[in-house]
């Protein structure tokens, strides 16, 4: 499947998730949380200085966060589990 | 001790750090075992460590996605994932949950729909148990049949076999695939993701709890592809999922990543058992985990008819649930390790 086709396809899934997901209803209710960053410092105090300034840029940075934190850790696991010996590439049993 | 209790920025409380990794652990061996996210499994445990509900959901989302996308990774590279018919019943899956989500908001409108999804909820699970049950039994019963007969036992035979007249429907377009093995109209997995799409968004749940036995039993999948192609689903979801949270101020994102260190080896755990176990070992321990969550549901739907028991029904569904975790993840990691014992034993044999 060309680049351009395989990525207007995700672009087009994000989309109808989207709506899947705002049609779950969220239980995001009109209620204003403010992260208290007095008690913070460092990156976690910039971090909620983020949330506090700007719920996009937050939400950005958590939606890049979390898959790269994700194969981080998977490629680690992956590593150690190689190291073992362990055959991750393939599956004997193909019953059903 | 204080070293041990973590300050979440923006929950503002102090959580024992060490409980979330545990945590994602045990929801990481589950969920890549099954592929389903588990956030009936999640959301009690953060409520015991002390996490504010109004975070729970989206952290448990935020880590899911991530731990998903590992679990996806893994089973993709064993050839557990049909991208062309997750990609197929993304469509089915996101108007179903549409509809069924609009509908429930439609009937919240006329009345407490509450207790009437709850109960819809328990004849689901009760369904699915049954068929995973009974098609273990059916499957045992040719074994037997066959044993008695002379004949050899087949062993790609199954108990249940639903998806065999579905596949007779000859709608065009017909599609094959190819790691799924089934060649079928491409009007099935549109309706069956359509369905547990629909089933998803009245009962506001993920939907891996069923759309997993919808793939085997309906659309004919191999339990391994059902696991692998529904992980795929759950990725996609919760990354928009965790999107849509996280936008609303619902993510406490330093617990997510907690939770996806011990999420990301309990995957990988949870990925590669399946390894070494086989289809029908998959489907029973399935079969139990749903067991499982039909008795938490069960427990919670008690105090609408006797509110002095809420307390103990409480405490028995999170006692229950946590255990079910604990009891499932501590199996499954033992079955990945002695699968793993004897592949290296074997290895090392033939050098």
């Amino acid at each position: 499947m060309p680049v351009v086709k395989r990525l207007a396809l995700i672009l087009a899934t994000l989309c109808l998730t989207a709506q899947a997901a705002l049609a779950a209803g969220g239980g995001g209710q009109l209620i204003v949380i403010v992260a208290d960053s007095r008690k913070l410092t460092g990156v976690m105090a910039w971090w909620a200085n983020l949330y506090n300034e700007s719920h996009l840029y937050f939400t950005i940075l958590t939606v890049v966060l979390i898959p790269v934190i994700g194969v981080i850790f998977g490629v680690v696991a992956d590593f150690i589990m190689h190291f073992v010996g362990i055959d991750l590439k393939s599956r004997d049993l193909a019953e059903h | 001790m204080d070293w041990l209790y973590v300050l979440m920025p923006i929950a503002g409380v102090k959580i024992f750090w060490p409980g979330l990794i545990i945590l994602g652990v045990g929801v990481g061996v589950i969920g890549g075992f099954f592929g389903m996210g588990g956030a009936w499994m999640v959301t009690p445990g953060l409520n015991i460590l002390g996490f504010p509900m109004a975070f729970a959901i989206g952290t448990d989302i935020a880590h899911m996605a991530g731990k998903s996308l590992i679990s996806t990774m893994r089973h993709g590279k064993f050839g557990n994932v049909d991208y062309k018919l997750g990609m197929i019943m993304l469509v089915g899956t996101v108007v179903g949950f549409e509809i069924g989500a609009q509908m429930i908001m439609w009937l919240e409108r006329i009345g407490q729909v509450g207790p009437v999804v709850r109960w819809m909820y328990l004849v689901l699970l009760a369904l699915i148990a049954w068929m995973v049950f009974a098609d273990v039994a059916k499957k045992r019963r040719k074994e037997r049949e066959a044993i008695a007969a002379g004949k050899e036992v087949d062993k790609l035979a199954t108990g249940i076999e639903w998806h065999k007249t579905f596949h007779k429907i000859k709608i065009p377009p017909m599609i094959h695939f190819e790691a799924a093995g089934i060649t079928c109209s491409a009007w099935l997995p549109i309706a069956v993701s359509f369905f547990t799409g629909w089933l998803a968004g009245i009962l506001g749940i993920g939907g891996g709890l069923i759309r997993m036995p919808a793939l085997i039993y309906l659309v004919g999948c191999p339990t391994h592809v059902a696991v692998g192609t529904d992980l795929f689903e759950v990725m996609i979801s919760g990354l928009y999922g965790a999107a849509s949270y996280t936008y609303k101020g619902r993510t406490e994102l330093v617990a997510a990543i907690i939770m996806l260190v011990g999420a990301a080896m309990g995957a990988q755990v949870g990925s590669v058992a399946t390894k070494y176990i086989k289809g029908y070992g998959i489907r029973i321990a399935f079969g139990l985990a749903v067991i499982g969550c039909f008795i938490s549901v069960l427990l919670k739907l008690i105090p609408n008819y006797a509110p002095g028991l809420y307390t103990i029904c409480d405490v028995i569904a999170t006692v229950l649930i946590l255990g079910l975790v604990a009891a499932m993840s501590v199996y499954i990691t033992v079955k990945m390790v002695q699968g793993a014992a004897k592949e290296v034993a074997m290895k090392k044999g033939k050098v």
